[in-house]
């Protein structure tokens, strides 16, 4: 059925449609191999070790992991706001930063989040964005998931240079945190995935058109805006109870209900 | 001009006017207060209602079809998500799709139902020209533990008995619709209306 698929899309893939994310994937054919190859390693590891590490580790634990890497997220948002000029933004998140860093054990622990100062949310790749790069192309990588090439080489920045790299001369420790950032990030993948669950008809579809939603929607592109319909179209709500329009005989009957 | 024809012409445009339904456009509540009070009513009832709680699917269904599915305007969500293929439907096929459509959104979030426990909604202030047909309405979900909060959009239409309902939902600046009109698109692409009609229906039968 998904080479059917794909087959009809390659042919039909020239015709362009309004507000479609489909100009946006011009990679598509590769990128559906990569989907394909990604569910088996979901399945088989990313889940398995994703059920270990929340089996061994409690939930507190699991949480500390997720703080201590979210400081370092912070860090980077503070960044990445200041260089946007977003100063209140980068403001708050490098007060989060000081606070969880110091009074919060080097991030383990996030006093900021109690103290109601809000994440920033901002990260390298809508630091390029600001600056004009564009998204495309759409990719999907085998255990990251859906990235644009612009969010790829925010990602390959935001590694580079990651605090983790100043325990260089301590590999085992290195190690340790590089193992603890994977796990962490699994872990938000995979929850993320049964977010996404089954409800799209087509899944592949239905995580580009999401996450490139998501991701517009946080670089302040409005590209995804609603389509207008002529503002004289029969809803349907005004016919008679005695049409053949089910809402409308719900709503009576819920309406004569005392 | 004809003096008698010109007020023949008036006299049947205030006859027209005249028969229009007095409710019609004029709204019975608004859309902020509506959002409010269903999304209590929702809240409350998964809070409290121990069958909602221990996910009894008849129990969850009937408080959809109640309490938040009269709210929802389907057929206006699935005419937007089909965008120009609408009109390539039958109107038996349109009122297919409506009905499939709606089974797909109700599998998929009546298990989610009771998952809103512990959550609160904040839904703020309406800011809309009182003579407004389609309003957003912003509300944000507030999660335990003190996560983010997400931003949820609720994009309303005034129908013609007066009553505002929803036909998109914006999760944290991703559209439901939005993403159905890409997945809809594909599947009329590969095999029309009925290719569409058919995906939806074999998804709906396998959900079971």
């Amino acid at each position: 059925m998904s080479a059917a698929l794909l087959a009809a899309l390659l042919t039909l893939g020239g015709c362009a449609t309004t507000g479609t994310a489909e100009g946006d994937d011009p990679l598509e054919p590769f990128n559906r191999a990569m989907y394909e190859i990604h569910q088996p390693l979901e399945t088989y590891v990313a889940r398995p070790v994703v059920d270990v590490y929340e089996a061994v580790i409690p939930k507190i634990g699991r949480e500390l992991v997720s703080n201590f890497f979210g400081n370092i997220g912070d860090l980077f948002s503070g960044i990445s706001g200041l260089l946007q000029g977003k100063f209140d933004k980068a403001g708050d998140d490098f007060g989060r930063v000081i606070i969880n860093t110091s009074f919060g054990l080097g991030g383990l622990l996030d006093f900021a989040s109690d103290g109601n100062i809000p994440r920033g949310g901002e990260d390298m790749g809508l630091l390029l964005a600001h600056y004009g790069v564009g998204p495309r192309p759409y990719l999907f990588i085998p255990l990251l998931g859906p990235m644009t090439a612009r969010d790829g080489v925010g990602l390959a920045i935001q590694s580079y240079a990651s605090p983790i790299n100043l325990t260089d001369n301590d590999v085992a420790l290195r190690n340790t945190l590089w193992g603890a950032d994977i796990l962490n990030a699994a872990s938000t993948g995979v929850k993320a995935s049964d977010a996404v669950g089954n409800i799209g008809l087509d899944r592949y579809t239905f995580i580009r058109g999401a996450y490139l939603q998501r991701r517009a929607y946080l670089s302040g592109d409005k590209k995804f805006g609603h389509i207008e319909l002529d503002e004289n179209y029969d809803d349907g709500y005004s016919t008679p109870p005695a049409g053949n329009e089910t809402e409308t005989k719900t709503e009576d009957k819920k309406d004569s209900t005392p | 001009m004809n003096k008698r024809i010109f007020l023949a012409a008036i006299l049947s445009l205030m006859a027209a006017l005249t028969a229009l339904p007095a409710s019609a456009q004029t709204p019975t509540q608004a859309p902020d207060a509506v959002v409010k009070q269903v999304a209590d009513e929702v809240l409350q009832i998964v809070r409290t209602d121990p069958k909602v709680q221990a996910g009894d699917p008849a129990r969850v269904r009937e408080v959809l079809d109640d309490k938040l599915l009269p709210h929802f305007d389907f057929r206006r969500m699935v005419m937007l998500a089909m965008g120009k293929n609408w009109r390539l439907a039958t109107p038996d096929q349109q009122k297919e799709l409506v009905e499939q459509f709606r089974t797909l959104l109700i599998r998929t979030y009546s298990g989610a139902l009771a998952q809103f426990r512990d959550n609160q909604i904040n839904v703020k202030p309406l800011r809309a020209a009182a003579d407004a047909k389609e309003v957003t309405v912003y509300s944000e979900v507030i999660q335990p533990g003190g996560a983010t909060p997400i931003p949820v959009d609720y994009s309303l239409v005034l129908s013609s008995d007066g009553k505002w309902r929803c036909y998109d939902v914006s999760v944290g600046g991703v559209s439901l619709v939005t993403n159905y009109r890409d997945d809809f698109n594909q599947q009329i692409k590969a095999g029309g209306v009925e290719g569409l009609l058919k995906t939806l229906t074999s998804k709906n039968a396998g959900a079971k």
